[in-house]
C-alpha cells in the first residue's frame, strides 16, 4: 500500500502469485469439489515438500542473478549417499542412522561449495558450471549404485511420511521449518542482505567493499544444503534412492520460483515467492488428476498453465528486453 | 514550421505538461532549460513521438499531425540524439547508424556490407568523423559515440523530404571543453539543413548556442528568452523561482584545512597507460580537486586510492599506513568512501530500501554473528534522512524511486554514517538540479568542517574552483600543475585551461 492506504500497482504485483494460487484452487474445486479436502491437500503438500526445498535453495542463487542447474544431479547423489550412510550406520534412526542426517547436509554443502568455487574461481558462468556439476554428480551416483536401487527400511524414519499431525505428514512440517530458516536467512542475516545487494547491483556491492565472490560461493553452498534436505525428504517419501531420484526437479523448481515472482535477473522476490510458486505448480499438477484429465494431456496442460501463471504473476512491464 | 499548441500531458498524479506552446523555425537553434522534473523530458518525448499528448495540437508546416511512435516522427523528419550510451556497444558503427533501416542494403536477403560501409562513411563525413565504419562501437571514445549518434540521426536527410528537427539531449555531458566547441561548430554548420532543439544542464552552453531559449518550470513554459536578452542569473531565477545564492559554492564556509594531519599520500604512483608518477597528499578538512579532460587519469587516481586498481609502481598510504593489498574492502575498512559517477550502476541498489542501501558498506557494524540488528539500522537511517533532509516517505522507501538528488544524499549518508573520513567524489552533482546541487555543496562544507578529507572530480571547472582548497591539474595521466585556492585568491578558468589542454 502507498501512504494513503490505496492498493497500488506494486501491491498488485506483489500479491499476484497468491491470487493466482487462490484462483486455481477455486477453479479446480468448482470442477470437482473433492479437490478441496484435507486428504487432497495433504497429498499436494507431500508432493510439494521436496520440490519446495529445491526451489528455496535455487531462490538464493536466482536472487543473486545467477542460475543453478545442478539440482537434479546433486539431489540424486545426496539421496543415494544418504541411503548408503543410513544403512551403514545401523539401518535405523535409533541404531545410529541419524548420523546420516547431518552428514548428508554437510555433503550437500560441500558439493554446493565446489559448484560455487568452480563458478567464481574459474570464472565460468553459473549456468554452465552448475549444469556440468549436475552431470558430474549424476555420473558419480551411477558409479555408486551401479544402476541399482538402495532401500531404507526403518519405520521411524519413514514416519516422516506415515506419521500424521493434524492430517499432514511430518515431512510437511519439516519442510515448513526449513522455509522459516530460509526466511530468517533472507531477512535477518548479512548473507541474505548480500544476496539482494549482489543481485540488485553487483558492481555496487563490490564498490561498497563487499566480498562478492565469497557471497556467491556462500549462496551456492547454502543451495547445496537445501538440495540435501530435499534429498532426505524424497527418500522419506519413496523409501529408496537411485540415480534418477532427482529427475524432473529442475523444471519444477525453476518454474516454481519464476511463477512465484522471483525475477530471473536477480534482486527481486524471496522465499515466500518460492513457496507460493511451488504450491501453484503442484496444485496444477494435482488438480489435473483430480478433475480426471487423461495422462497424456497432463504434461502439455502443465506447460500451458505455467505460461499463463507466469503471465499473470510476474511484472514484465519493467523489463524492456527479454532474453 | 514545427509548432506545439497548448499541448497537455497528464500521468497518474502528475500534470507533466500544462498547455505548452512551443515553436521552432527553419534553421533555428532553440534551447530548452529547466530543473529536473520541470517537464523537459516529457516535452521532448512528445516532440519525438514517444508520448502522445492528451490535449493540444502538433502542427508541422501548417498541418496538424499525430505521431503514433518515434518511427512515425522520424519519417516526418524529427530525430532524437540521445544522451550518452544509447548506441549498441557490440555492433559496428555502421550497423548502429542504419539500425532498423538495413533493408536498403539487402540484396536477395543478404546485406551488402560494402554498400553499407560507403553509406555510413558518407554520414560520418557530415559530422567530420574519420573512423572506419566497421569499428566496433565499444572501441570509440564518448565524444566519438556522441558524434556517431548525431550521424545516425542525420540519415534522416536522405530519407525525408523537407525540413528536419533534431533534438539534442544533454549532448555535452560527457564531452570535454574542446569537444564541445567542435560539436557546436558542427551544429551551427548543420543549421542550413536542420533545426535543433538543445537541452542541457549547462546554462552557459545553452546561452552560447541557442537563438531562443524556452524556460520550463513545473510543466509549463515560464519564459521565452531571445539571444542576449537576459543573463544567466535571470534565467536561473526563472527556473527555480528564486534567487540562486550568490555564494553558490559556499566559499564563505571554506576554512583552512589541518595541514598536520595527512589522510592520503600517493608517492610516484603509476598505472601503465593510465597514470604516471602521481604524487599527492590529502589532509584532514581539505577539498582536493582533480581537474582534467575526460580520460586524463582523474578516475584512475580515485580508483587507485579506493583499491579498485593496483598500481605497478609507487606507494599509497592511508592515514600513514602503506597499503600492500589493494581491494575496496581494505580501503573501506580504513575509512575510505567512494561516490562513483554512475549513480545507477555503482551508487545505489534500486529495489533495496533506503536503510538497506545506507548500511550496505557497514553491515558488520550492524550485525552479530551474521544476524542483523534491523531496528538499529532503521534508526540510523531515520537519523540521516532528517539530518540531510532526504525526501523519502520513510527509511523503507525503495531507493530506486527517489530523485537523483536524494539518491546522491543516500550515497553520501551511506559513507558518512559509517564514519568514512576520506571521501572520493566523482562528479557528485552530475545530473542534479540547482537546488540539489546546493545541498551537495553544503554537505561538502559540512564534511570539511568535520575533518573529512575529500578528493573531488567536479562536474564543471567553476565548481572545482569554487569548492576546493587545492587543485591539481592532470593531463595524459601526469600532474601538470598545483594551485592553492584560498577564498579570494582562487585561480581563474583560464589559469586551469592553460594546463589542461
Amino acid at each position: 500500500m502507498d501512504l494513503t492506504g490505496r492498493f497500488t500497482r506494486e501491491d498488485a504485483i506483489r500479491w499476484a502469485p497468491l491470487m493466482v494460487l487462490i484462483a486455481l484452487v477455486i477453479l479446480f474445486t468448482a470442477i470437482n469439489p473433492q479437490f478441496l479436502s484435507l486428504r487432497n491437500f495433504a497429498r499436494i503438500t507431500v508432493a510439494a515438500a521436496p520440490a519446495l526445498m529445491v526451489a528455496v535453495g535455487v531462490t538464493f542463487i536466482i536472487l543473486m542473478g545467477s542460475i543453478d542447474l545442478s539440482m537434479e544431479g546433486v539431489l540424486s547423489f545426496t539421496a543415494v549417499l544418504f541411503c548408503y550412510a543410513f544403512v551403514k550406520f545401523g539401518g535405523t534412526l535409533a541404531a545410529g542412522g541419524w548420523i546420516a542426517l547431518p552428514l548428508i547436509l554437510l555433503v550437500g554443502a560441500v558439493v554446493g561449495m565446489i559448484n560455487g568455487l568452480i563458478h567464481v574461481k574459474l570464472r565460468i558462468p553459473s549456468f554452465m558450471a552448475s549444469l556440468a556439476m549436475g552431470f558430474v554428480a549424476t555420473g558419480a551416483t551411477v558409479l555408486l549404485t551401479g544402476g541399482g536401487i538402495v532401500k531404507i527400511d526403518d519405520d521411524v524414519f519413514r514416519g516422516l511420511l506415515t506419521y500424521r499431525l493434524l492430517g499432514f505428514p511430518l515431512m510437511v512440517y519439516v519442510a515448513g521449518i526449513f522455509v522459516l530458516i530460509a526466511w530468517f536467512i533472507q531477512t535477518r542475516t548479512t548473507l541474505g542482505r548480500n544476496f539482494y545487494a549482489v543481485g540488485g547491483g553487483e558492481e555496487l556491492a563490490h564498490a561498497s567493499g563487499l566480498n562478492v565472490k565469497r557471497v556467491r560461493v556462500a549462496g551456492f553452498t547454502l543451495a547445496g544444503v537445501f538440495y540435501a534436505v530435499a534429498a532426505i525428504l524424497q527418500v522419506a517419501k519413496l523409501g529408496q534412492a537411485e540415480s534418477v531420484t532427482g529427475a524432473n526437479f529442475m523444471f519444477i523448481s525453476i518454474t516454481s520460483v519464476v511463477v512465484g515472482g522471483v525475477a530471473l535477473w536477480g534482486g527481486v522476490g524471496g522465499v515466500w515467492n518460492a513457496l507460493v510458486g511451488v504450491l501453484i505448480v503442484n496444485v496444477i499438477n494435482n488438480g489435473m488428476v483430480v478433475i480426471g484429465l487423461p495422462d497424456y494431456v497432463q504434461d502439455g496442460m502443465l506447460g500451458l498453465l505455467v505460461i499463463i501463471a507466469v503471465v499473470l504473476s510476474t511484472d514484465r512491464r519493467a523489463v524492456t528486453v527479454v532474453k | 514550421m514545427y509548432q506545439l499548441a497548448k499541448v497537455d500531458k497528464k500521468f497518474p498524479g502528475v500534470h507533466a505538461l500544462k498547455a505548452v506552446d512551443f515553436q521552432i523555425g527553419r534553421g533555428e537553434i532553440v534551447g530548452l532549460v529547466g530543473e529536473n522534473g520541470a517537464g523537459k523530458s516529457t516535452l521532448m518525448k512528445v516532440i519525438y513521438g514517444a508520448y502522445q499528448p492528451d490535449g493540444g495540437q502538433i502542427i508541422m508546416d501548417g498541418k496538424t499531425v499525430r505521431f503514433a511512435n518515434p518511427r512515425a516522427a522520424m519519417e516526418q523528419g524529427i530525430g532524437m540524439v540521445f544522451q550518452e550510451q544509447s548506441l549498441i556497444a557490440n555492433l559496428t558503427v555502421m550497423e548502429n547508424i542504419f539500425l532498423g533501416y538495413e533493408q536498403q542494403f539487402v540484396r536477395f536477403g543478404v546485406i551488402n556490407w560494402k554498400a553499407m560501409a560507403t553509406a555510413a562513411s558518407a554520414q560520418l563525413a557530415k559530422v567530420r568523423l574519420t573512423i572506419d565504419p566497421a569499428t566496433v562501437t565499444s572501441a570509440l571514445s564518448f565524444a566519438q559515440r556522441q558524434l556517431v549518434e548525431l550521424a545516425k540521426v542525420l540519415t534522416l536527410e536522405e530519407r525525408v523530404q523537407g525540413n528536419l528537427v533534431i533534438l539534442l539531449d544533454e549532448p555535452t555531458s560527457v564531452l570535454a571543453e574542446d569537444e564541445v566547441k567542435l560539436l557546436f561548430k558542427l551544429v551551427r554548420e548543420l543549421t542550413t539543413r536542420a533545426s535543433f532543439i538543445f537541452v542541457s544542464h549547462r546554462m552557459d552552453e545553452v546561452m552560447e548556442l541557442s537563438d531562443r531559449i524556452y524556460v520550463m518550470k513545473d510543466g509549463a513554459v515560464v519564459d521565452v528568452v531571445n539571444r542576449g536578452e537576459k543573463t544567466v542569473e535571470q534565467i536561473q531565477h526563472k527556473m527555480v523561482g528564486r534567487n540562486v545564492d550568490k555564494e553558490y559554492y559556499r566559499e564563505h564556509r571554506q576554512k583552512p584545512f589541518d595541514a598536520t594531519k595527512e589522510l592520503v599520500k600517493l608517492e610516484g604512483v603509476s598505472l601503465p597507460g593510465r597514470i604516471n608518477d602521481i604524487s599527492l597528499t590529502l589532509h584532514a578538512g581539505e577539498v582536493l580537486c582533480l581537474v582534467g579532460t575526460e580520460g586524463s587519469g582523474r578516475e584512475a587516481i580515485l580508483r587507485t586510492i579506493y583499491g579498485m586498481r593496483t598500481p605497478l609502481r609507487g606507494k599509497v598510504s592511508l592515514k600513514g599506513q602503506e597499503i600492500s593489498r589493494f581491494s575496496p574492502r581494505n580501503a573501506v575498512e580504513r575509512g575510505v568512501g567512494y561516490v562513483p559517477r554512475e549513480r545507477k550502476v555503482e551508487g545505489i541498489v534500486a529495489g533495496m530500501t533506503v536503510y538497506e542501501n545506507m548500511t550496505l558498506s557497514q553491515m558488520g557494524r550492524h550485525s552479530s554473528a551474521g544476524i542483523l540488528r534491523i531496528a538499529g539500522e532503521r534508526a540510523l537511517a531515520r537519523d540521516w534522512i532528517s539530518k540531510l533532509s532526504i525526501k523519502a516517505s520513510s527509511e523503507l522507501a525503495d531507493c530506486g524511486n527517489l530523485s537523483g538528488g536524494n539518491q546522491q544524499k543516500v550515497v553520501l549518508a551511506k559513507w558518512r554514517s559509517g564514519g568514512s573520513d576520506i571521501m572520493l567524489l566523482d562528479h557528485p552533482t552530475r545530473g542534479l538540479d540547482i537546488g540539489a546541487k546546493e545541498d551537495v555543496y553544503d554537505m561538502i562544507r559540512d564534511m570539511s568542517d568535520a575533518g573529512v578529507g575529500i578528493v573531488l572530480v567536479a562536474d564543471t571547472l567553476e565548481e572545482a574552483i569554487g569548492l576546493s582548497h587545492s587543485i591539481i591539474v592532470v593531463k595524459d595521466g601526469a600532474i601538470q600543475k598545483r594551485f592553492a585556492c584560498e577564498p579570494g585568491a582562487k585561480p581563474s578558468l583560464f589559469d586551469l585551461l592553460h594546463y589542461m589542454i
